[in-house]
């Protein structure tokens, strides 16, 4: 285990490809003969669908079939959720629109062309008779006893009612010395924005009575099982591929109508079938995140103590569930409480329907959430009682190196919040900051300082408490030149995982980084597993490998040590070579690798060739944690905020690779950052989406973020043996809450408690001038 | 995201193109850069039958000086302008403008014609042209004219060009003595473009007070126009801070306010004070070395 390669900034196996554009994502796959999908969609958030008229359509050149949601009633199954919670009312979910559409964008018939232009074309031709039915977009609208019910065989708009609560509340609510703050917080819908859209490309064999589907997805081997499930096709027939995936942030995480529909067609005509979406699409019709009301109640003693937490969550779901959508707002209550060691907990989560395209996981899935939350109380208690809100931190925490069961029952791994928040002080300049900020308020300047001190729950996870199990697999074979080829059951879109296994697997076996080669994503390459999500892939993956390689070693020891003469426990590998300790008695790599597949003289009871699989079900999640400090600047007169500065700590556990955690943290605060102040996926009362495309919808741009100061610290997780947590959602998570933080504090001058995120100027300049800020 | 069907045809001179340009009236759309029109037909906000593009008209593209005028071909793109030196220093006000403009893929391929014809509300170069007091060339199969640059913007989206004109230069006079200028700009997050942007062009007489004040408005109304308020309280008076500040409260006045989900009327109106103040003062600082 010379060659040190964990812990170093290895350059990504991946990036020489993609950089050069010389990869394929799934519109670059050409099948001969291949057929082309376009979808009629609702202009609509709510109607009864009349009539469609698809004969002009029908006629147009290339056109084969139009087919409508009828044509494919009890032909192609729902569109599947997997979150099984109790209670939870789950409205049929077909792929093409029966009868009834629900949100604008919601598929309600399919164009099926020769050609992509010949498809759109005639999308645009087909004529659809709607009665318009009244929208509901506004939550508390929504949960009313009076609201249109947009599930009529539900009985009204609440997909399920959850509670949480922990902690001796009779105490906390008579004791008559805590104060109590009320405050609504709203977390608004983003949009996931990936830089690739949605695409499939589904392919039938009548043949070989065969189904490849290239997906862009986080999921091949989970959506081979739904496919299979919808079609009624044989599992074992079926073969989904991950190619390139050009970003993903849960979005991905899914099962699509347009799948499902790709998959039909391809079997009614026996031919290839793409579909690509197309940015308005993926805007309109891909997952949304976040789109949580948030009133809360905050008990909390005179010194800063807080004692209580209540929180009425209401969730919007949009029409229809999605694979995890009821799921992803459980987290938040789950996490609501951050890090701090809070007494007494009450969370009561209503997800409620309304005529918008479904939430589901974004970067953080629920965590960002709660996150905010609980960030924003600790600011809320600091500023009520005119304290440091490091002081009201510090007050909360619990003590380094504990292990703790907090009121919501979550027990965190390795938490030592104290150390990473001392340590973003001293990096930030903290007191100096706190210096200039007084003097510039003196002369009416508007700095601000804003802190996060989050802990999240990531590396998903324990199959008991995963919808679909939260085990993975790993297989590492060596070939018989002694080149190693790795596959994971899990599916990288970006993340850098072809790097990070690499790392492992040579690093274990002692051969070169080059030498070996990671593949995931093909379900007939690679063995069942589950995917990438809820920052796993290392930790649960990653383990898998690890674990495989280290039973490719056992079996190579024991074939060294009979040529040694020397005990498999003796050995190491390095440098290419299996050795002793002292480097007296040596063999070479590929020699044992020779002797494993030539099989001539095995010691009784080893099998011929070097392949090892290996299954981890994790113990436990990880919790990592971290600390950031965020500074900004308003503009007086404008209300206008420039980030200047922004420092991050985080402790993703041990790090295998600083540059793929950069790249994950600094990726990770830009979509936080942006939630904070520029971002909003917007419908109107009448379900008209307002951020259709990207000249409304704010994406953050490079341009517009200060340099990011970022540091680690290192504590390692007990719950695999690589010790690593997870670092995918770490950034997005912490550095929402820093910023609106911030920014508020900026503002105390002013006496305003809270503004609703995004912090655009103009809500600012309506503090500014004394004004309210929610009048935008 | 797929346009309809069109035809491309691609003239060599400026004569071939007018005589397109003719040929198909309604039915044609001239393309420059297609930064503006290309998005507009993937929409289906515009579907041309025939897509006349001006790209290989390089006489059109081009930056000179003569008699102390400059001249700017309707083709030159933003990065060019942004780049070029004898701008950077006879008339900074356009490099710092093109600087502004999208990102360097836009400024790659957009021209300083095609944004003008364009004369989308929150483009930014009306405001620029304007504040310079510039002057349009039009050619068409009858001849050429030329048309200032006030009487150009005609009303949203809407331009003085004539059916079958095509834009063919933009030109600039002399920068007086004493004479300062810049563009400021505030983006809006997710376009890019100008919630407002301002172009100030201000000159000092003898006595340093405003012998001439040129000031462009982006971003706030339906089209682009010149603050003639504020330039009308500030001609012939000593440039104080105070003045400035009183001038530019009327930036706004008498324009039919924009409002969207980034900023209400109320809020632009504010602003547009804000920033053409801040214009003036730098502006006024430049002019005063
Ligand atoms: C992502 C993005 C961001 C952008 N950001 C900004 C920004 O921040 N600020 C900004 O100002 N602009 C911005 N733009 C617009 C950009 O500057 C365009 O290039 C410009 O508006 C149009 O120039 P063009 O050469 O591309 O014109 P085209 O798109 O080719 O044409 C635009 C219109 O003008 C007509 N036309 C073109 N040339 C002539 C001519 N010579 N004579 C007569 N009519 C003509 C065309 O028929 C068409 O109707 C952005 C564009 C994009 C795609």
């Amino acid at each position: 285990m010379s060659s040190k390669l964990l812990g170093e900034r290895i350059k990504r196996k991946e990036d020489p490809r993609l950089i050069q554009g010389r990869s394929h994502y799934v519109d670059d796959i050409q099948l001969c003969g291949m057929l082309y999908l376009a979808f009629v969609r609702s202009p609509h958030a709510h109607a009864e669908i009349k009539a469609i008229h698809s004969e002009a359509a029908q006629k147009m050149p290339g056109v084969l079939a139009v087919y409508t949601g009828a044509d494919l009633e009890g032909r192609l199954g729902l569109i599947p959720c997997a979150a099984g919670m109790e209670g939870l009312k789950v409205p049929p979910h077909p792929c093409l629109a029966l009868r009834r559409v629900r949100y604008v964008g919601e598929p309600v018939a399919v164009v099926v062309a020769s050609g992509r232009y010949q498809a759109v074309d005639a999308a645009a031709q087909v004529e659809v008779d709607y009665e318009p039915l009244p929208a509901i977009t506004d939550l508390d609208k929504a949960v009313s006893s009076d609201s249109p019910v947009i599930h009529e065989s539900l009985g009204d708009n609440i997909a399920f009612v959850a509670k949480l609560e922990g902690g001796d509340w009779k105490a906390v609510e008579s004791d008559a010395s805590l104060k109590v703050i009320r405050q609504r917080l709203v977390n608004q819908r983003l949009a996931p924005l990936s830089m690739e859209t949605r695409g499939v490309v589904a392919s039938y064999s009548p043949g070989e009575d065969t189904l490849t589907v290239w997906s862009s997805t986080q999921i091949p081997h989970l959506l081979k099982t739904q496919l299979a499930v919808m079609t009624g096709m044989d599992e074992a027939r079926v073969r989904v591929i991950a190619p390139e995936v050009g970003g993903a942030f849960g979005s991905k995480l899914n099962v699509y109508a347009e799948e499902g529909v790709a998959c039909f067609v391809s079997r009614q005509f026996g031919k290839p079938v793409k579909w690509i979406e197309s940015r308005r699409e993926n805007l309109m019709a891909t997952i949304h995140g976040r789109d949580q009301i948030d009133d809360l109640e905050i008990y909390f003693r005179p010194d800063g103590k807080v004692m209580g937490l209540k929180c009425h969550i209401l969730a919007n779901l949009g029409a229809y569930h999605q694979l995890l959508t009821p799921a992803i707002p459980t987290l938040t209550a789950l996490m609501i409480l951050g890090c701090y060691n809070i007494p007494a907990v009450f969370v009561e989560t209503k997800g409620v329907f309304t005529n918008t395209m479904s939430t589901d996981a974004y970067r953080g899935a629920g965590r960002p959430e709660a996150t905010y939350i609980i960030e924003r109380v600790m600011d809320m208690v600091a500023r009520e009682l005119n304290l440091d809100p490091v002081e009201v931190r510090l007050k909360n925490f619990p003590p380094p190196g504990k292990d703790i069961v907090l009121a919501t029952g979550v027990s965190y791994d390795t938490a030592n919040y104290q150390k990473t928040l001392k340590k973003v002080l001293t990096l930030s300049g903290y007191k100096k900051l706190r210096r200039e900020q007084a003097r510039l308020r003196k002369k009416g300047k508007y700095l601000g300082i804003g802190l996060s001190t989050y802990v999240e729950i990531c590396a998903m996870g324990p199959s008991s408490r995963m919808p679909a199990g939260g085990w993975e697999s790993g297989t590492v074979r060596v070939e018989p030149t002694g080149k190693v080829t790795v596959l994971s059951g899990t599916s990288p879109h970006g993340q850098g995982e072809e790097t990070s296994f690499a790392q492992i697997v040579a690093e274990e076996l002692g051969v070169p980084y080059d030498d070996v080669t990671v593949y995931h994503g093909d379900t007939n390459q690679v063995p069942m597993g589950i995917g990438t999500f809820g920052s796993r892939t290392t930790a649960v993956g990653g383990t898998a490998i690890y674990h495989a390689a280290q039973r490719i070693k056992k079996k190579m020891a024991r074939l060294a040590a009979v040529k040694l003469g020397a005990k498999p426990s003796e050995l190491v590998f390095r440098d290419g070579k299996i050795e002793t300790e002292d480097g007296s008695k040596s063999v070479k790599f590929g020699e044992v690798v020779g002797e494993a597949y030539f099989a001539k003289q095995l010691p009784p009871g080893l099998a011929p060739g070097l392949v090892e699989n290996y299954v981890f079900e994790p113990p436990n999640y990880t919790y990592p944690f971290g600390a950031h400090v965020a500074v900004v600047e308003i503009d007086n007169e404008t209300g206008e905020v420039n980030l200047r500065n922004y420092f991050a700590v985080d402790d993703c556990g041990r790090i295998l690779n600083p540059m793929l955690v950069d790249g994950q943290i600094h990726g990770g605060l830009a979509q936080g950052i942006g939630q904070a102040l520029w971002e909003e996926h917007v419908y109107d009362e009448n379900g008209q989406l307002l951020t259709g495309t990207l000249m409304d919808c704010a994406a953050p741009r490079a341009h517009q973020f200060c340099w990011f100061e970022t540091a680690n610290t290192e504590t390692r997780t007990p719950v695999n043996p690589l010790g690593v947590k997870g670092v995918g959602e770490a950034g997005t998570i912490g550095s929402t809450p820093a910023i609106v933080n911030a920014v508020m504090d900026a503002l105390r001058p002013l006496g305003v408690r809270h503004i609703d995120m995004p912090l655009k100027p103009e809500k600012i300049w309506q503090v500014l001038r004394g004004g309210s800020p929610q009048v935008v | 995201m797929i346009p309809e069907p069109f035809e491309y045809h691609s003239p060599q001179s400026l004569e071939e193109a007018l005589r397109l340009v003719t040929e198909f009236g309604e039915e044609g759309k001239m393309m420059a850069g297609g930064h503006s029109l290309l998005p507009m037909m993937k929409l289906r906000l515009a579907s041309p039958r025939h897509v006349i593009d001006l790209g290989r008209l390089s006489e059109l593209r081009y930056i000179r000086e003569s008699d102390g005028w400059i001249e700017i071909g309707a083709l030159t793109t933003h990065f060019q302008i942004e780049s070029s030196s004898l701008l950077r220093e006879k008339c900074p006000l356009l490099p710092e403008t093109a600087r502004e403009i999208g990102d360097a893929q836009v400024r790659n391929l957009g021209t300083l014609g095609g944004s003008l014809a364009h004369a989308d509300p929150a483009a930014d170069w009306p405001a620029a042209i304007l504040a310079l007091d510039a002057e349009i060339r039009a050619n068409s199969a009858g001849g050429e004219r030329w048309i200032a640059a006030q009487d150009f913007f005609v009303g949203l989206m809407t331009t003085a060009l004539a059916p079958g004109e095509i834009l063919t230069a933009v030109r600039l006079p002399p920068l007086p003595r004493r004479a300062g200028d810049t563009y400021l700009k505030l983006r809006q997050p997710a376009s890019g473009f100008a919630v407002v942007g301002v172009g100030v062009r201000l000159a000092l007489n003898e006595a340093a007070h405003i012998e001439r004040v040129a000031i462009g408005v982006t971003g706030i109304g339906p089209k682009a126009y010149r603050a003639a308020a504020v330039e009308r309280e500030l001609l012939g008076k000593p440039p104080t801070a105070r003045r400035l500040a009183e001038a530019a409260a009327r930036a706004a006045d008498g324009v039919q306010t924009n409002s969207d989900l980034f900023a209400s009327a109320e809020y632009r109106k504010h602003l547009a004070s804000v920033y053409v103040r801040r214009a003036l003062e730098l502006a006024l600082e430049r002019a005063n070395p």
